[in-house]
C-alpha cells in the first residue's frame, strides 16, 4: 500500500519548520509563500484557530498522472506521485485536472516546469522519512506505512472523540490518498476540498478512452459500408440508364 | 502607366485589410518574443488558479471545432455520394487545414516547452485524453494536407501524384472522419475529469457527444460563412442551391445538440441556476439563444434559408454561439471553482486575433493562386469572371 503522511491539525503549532525543511531538501528558491507555488511545495495556513498544512495529497489513483499526455507524472509503488521534468511539454492539463489544485507552474520563466511535492521520493528510496515529517517537533506530521497511519488516525479519533471531526480526510477523497489529515474543525472550513467524488476522476475519462479501439472498428466498417452502398447505388443507376438506351454521361 | 498599375493591382493590391493583417502579424511576433524571453506570466493573465485561457478556449477548442466542416463535407461527398456538394469541398478542406495549423501555432505559444511537442510520439500514456487529442490532431492535419495536396500538385503540373491521391480518396476520407470523430469528441472528454470544477450548466457525462455534434453544426455554419466571405472578397456568387440544403443539416445537428444540452441540464438539476440569472445563467442563456434556439428556429423556415441574408445571419449566429459555448466550458464554467476571474490580457487577444487574420490572409492568397473554387484561381480585380 506504500508510505504516507498523517497530518493532525490539532497538534500543529504553525512553526513552519516543515515548509523550510522542504525548501532546503528540494533546493527551492525564495522564501516560504502563503499559498502553494511552483517554488513552495508545502505551506502552513492559519484557519479557524488551527494551522493546516497544504501539500500534494499523493492520490492512490492520481488524476494528474492519468491526464498527462507524456506520462511525466507517475505514482510509484512506495507512495509518492513523482514528476519527470525532462518529459513535461507544459500543457498544464495536470493543473486543470487535479481535484486538490496542487500542481503549480513557473509562470515567470521562459522555460517553465511544474512544481509540486514529490513526497521526498529520493529519501524514501534510501529508507528515510520525508524532510517535513523529520522536521516536525510536535508530531503534527508523521510518516509511516499508510495502513499504520490509518490505524493511528482511527485510534486518535476513538480515544478523543470530542476533539476530532469523525472523518479521516484522504481516506476516500478522489479515491483515497497517501497523505491524510484529521482535525477538530470541519475540513471545508480549513480550506480543503470536501465535495470530491469517492471514485477517482480518472475513471470518468478512462470509461470513454477504453472504448476507442472498439469504436474505431465499428465506425470504420460503418463508414465503409455507407460508401459501398452509395457507390453501388450509383453503379446500378448508371447501368439502368444504359439499359434504357440513354447515353451514359460519366 | 495606368495600364501597368491596373495589371499589378490585379495581382496584389495592398489595401486596408492587408495593412491591418500586417500590423496584427507584427504584434503577434512581438508577443512571441516576450513570451519566450520573459515567460508565460509576462504576456498572459494565466495563473496557478487559472492555467488555461483563451489560447486553449478559443484557439484550440474553436479552431478545431470550426474546422469540422472539412470532415463533414468530405463524408457527404465521398461517402454519402452527394456529388453536387463537390464544388465547395476544396475551400472547406483548405479552411480545415488552416484551422488545424492555427491550432498548432497557438499551442506552440501556449505550451510551456513547445519544442517538446513531439514527446507525445515517444512517451505514451493511453489513459490521457490529451494524448489521444495530440495523436489525432497530428494524424488528421496530415490527412488534410494530403487531401489538399492535389490542388497544389495540379497547379504545378504534377498530375500523376495528384491522380494517385485521388484514387486513395475513399480510405483517406474514412480515416479523416474517424480521426475527427475521435478528437472532436475528445475535446469534450478533456472536461470529464473536472466534475468538481465545471459548473453543472456545462458539465455532463455526455460532453464528448455534445462537442462532436455541435462541431458538425457549427462546422456547417462555417462553410456557409466562408462562402459568403469569399463572395464578398472575390465578387463571387453565393451557391444558394448548395448552401440551402447544408443549412438544413445544420438545423438537424444543432437541434439534436440543443436537446442533449437540455437533458444534461435537467439531469444536473441545474435549471435553477438559469432562473437565478447569475453570471453563469446569463452566459448560458446568451450562448444557447444565439447558438441553438435562434439558428434552429430561423433556419427551419425554407423562406429564410433561401434568402442569402438570413442564411448567412443564421450561420453567423450558430458559429458565434459555438464560440461562446467553448469559452463558457473552458472559462466561464471554471471560474467559480477556481475562486478567481479570468479576463484575457491584451497580448493573449492579439495572438488570437493575429492568428485569425493570418489564416484569412493565407486563405485569400490560396484562392487567388490555386484552383480552390470552381473555375480556377480568382482574380481580385474589378472585372471578375462570373462564377461557374
Amino acid at each position: 500500500m506504500g508510505m504516507g503522511l498523517l497530518f493532525d491539525a490539532t497538534r500543529c503549532v504553525g512553526c513552519g519548520a516543515c515548509s523550510s525543511a522542504c525548501k532546503e531538501q528540494n533546493k527551492l528558491p525564495g522564501p516560504v509563500e502563503e499559498v502553494l507555488t511552483a517554488y513552495t511545495w508545502t505551506t502552513v495556513q492559519p484557519r479557524e484557530g488551527l494551522n493546516v498544512r497544504r501539500m500534494c495529497m499523493h492520490c492512490e489513483v492520481p488524476t494528474c498522472a492519468s491526464v498527462c499526455p507524456v506520462a511525466a507524472l507517475t505514482k510509484t509503488p512506495e507512495g509518492p506521485v513523482v514528476y519527470d521534468a525532462e518529459r513535461c511539454m507544459g500543457c498544464r492539463y495536470c493543473m486543470m485536472a487535479c481535484p486538490f489544485e496542487i500542481p503549480k507552474y513557473q509562470w515567470d520563466r521562459p522555460v517553465p516546469i511544474v512544481g509540486k511535492c514529490i513526497l521526498c521520493a529520493g529519501r524514501l528510496k534510501e529508507g528515510k522519512q520525508t524532510a517535513c515529517a523529520e522536521a516536525c517537533a510536535y508530531e503534527a506530521t508523521v510518516f509511516g506505512k499508510k495502513e499504520d497511519l490509518v490505524w493511528e488516525a482511527r485510534t486518535r479519533l476513538r480515544q478523543k472523540p470530542g476533539e476530532y471531526v469523525n472523518h479521516i480526510y484522504g481516506l476516500t477523497e478522489a479515491g483515497g490518498t497517501s497523505v491524510m489529515a484529521i482535525s477538530s474543525v470541519p475540513f471545508d472550513k480549513l480550506g480543503l476540498k470536501t465535495k470530491l467524488p469517492g471514485e477517482p476522476p480518472a475513471m470518468r475519462t478512462w470509461q470513454v478512452l477504453s472504448n476507442i479501439p472498439d469504436f474505431v472498428a465499428v465506425w470504420g466498417v460503418l463508414l465503409y459500408g455507407v460508401h459501398w452502398i452509395t457507390a453501388r447505388r450509383e453503379d446500378v443507376a448508371h447501368a439502368e440508364a444504359k439499359d434504357n438506351g440513354r447515353e451514359n454521361r460519366s | 502607366m495606368t495600364d501597368t498599375a491596373t495589371l499589378a493591382s490585379r495581382r496584389f493590391r495592398p489595401g486596408f485589410w492587408t495593412f491591418v493583417a500586417g500590423i496584427l502579424f507584427l504584434a503577434f511576433l512581438t508577443v512571441t518574443v516576450i513570451r519566450f524571453t520573459k515567460g508565460l506570466g509576462a504576456v498572459t493573465n494565466l495563473s496557478d488558479k487559472f492555467p488555461w485561457g483563451i489560447w486553449i478556449g478559443f484557439d484550440l477548442l474553436c479552431g478545431v471545432g470550426l474546422a469540422a466542416g472539412a470532415f463533414t463535407l468530405t463524408a457527404v461527398v465521398h461517402l454519402f455520394n452527394l456529388k453536387k456538394f463537390e464544388p465547395i469541398v476544396r475551400p472547406t478542406i483548405l479552411t480545415g487545414f488552416l484551422g488545424y495549423s492555427f491550432v498548432i501555432v497557438a499551442l506552440l505559444l501556449d505550451l510551456g516547452q513547445p519544442w517538446r511537442i513531439w514527446h507525445a510520439i515517444i512517451y505514451w500514456n493511453p489513459h490521457s485524453v490529451m494524448f489521444e487529442v495530440a495523436w489525432c490532431v497530428m494524424l488528421y492535419t496530415t490527412v488534410l494536407a494530403v487531401e489538399f495536396a492535389p490542388v497544389v500538385l495540379e497547379r504545378f503540373g504534377f498530375n500523376a501524384p495528384a491522380r494517385f491521391i485521388h484514387r486513395l480518396i475513399t480510405p483517406l476520407v474514412i480515416l479523416g472522419v474517424m480521426l475527427s470523430t475521435l478528437h472532436q469528441s475528445s475535446l469534450g472528454t478533456l472536461y470529464l475529469i473536472v466534475p468538481s470544477k465545471l459548473h453543472p450548466l456545462w458539465y455532463s457525462p455526455m460532453l464528448p457527444v455534445q462537442f462532436y455534434i455541435s462541431a458538425i453544426g457549427a462546422g456547417i455554419g462555417m462553410v456557409v460563412l466562408e462562402s459568403y466571405l469569399s463572395k464578398r472578397a472575390f465578387h463571387r456568387h453565393l451557391e444558394m442551391d448548395l448552401l440551402e440544403p447544408l443549412a438544413r443539416g445544420m438545423v438537424v445537428a444543432l437541434g439534436i445538440y440543443g436537446l442533449m444540452r437540455l437533458q444534461a441540464i435537467q439531469r444536473n438539476h441545474a435549471f435553477g441556476s438559469i432562473l437565478e440569472f447569475g453570471y453563469e445563467g446569463r452566459m448560458f442563456l446568451l450562448e444557447f439563444t444565439l447558438g441553438v434556439i435562434l439558428p434552429v428556429a430561423l433556419m427551419s423556415f425554407r423562406r429564410l434559408r433561401s434568402d442569402p441574408n438570413w442564411l448567412v445571419g443564421g450561420a453567423f449566429m450558430a458559429v458565434l454561439g459555438f464560440v461562446m459555448n467553448r469559452l463558457n466550458v473552458s472559462i466561464t464554467g471554471m471560474e467559480a471553482a477556481s475562486g478567481t476571474r479570468y479576463i484575457p490580457s491584451a497580448m493573449e487577444i492579439i495572438v488570437s486575433v493575429g492568428l485569425v487574420a493570418t489564416g484569412m490572409a493565407v486563405f485569400a492568397f490560396a484562392v487567388r493562386n490555386f484552383s480552390i473554387f470552381p473555375g480556377g484561381p480568382v482574380g481580385a480585380g474589378p472585372d471578375p469572371k462570373p462564377g461557374a
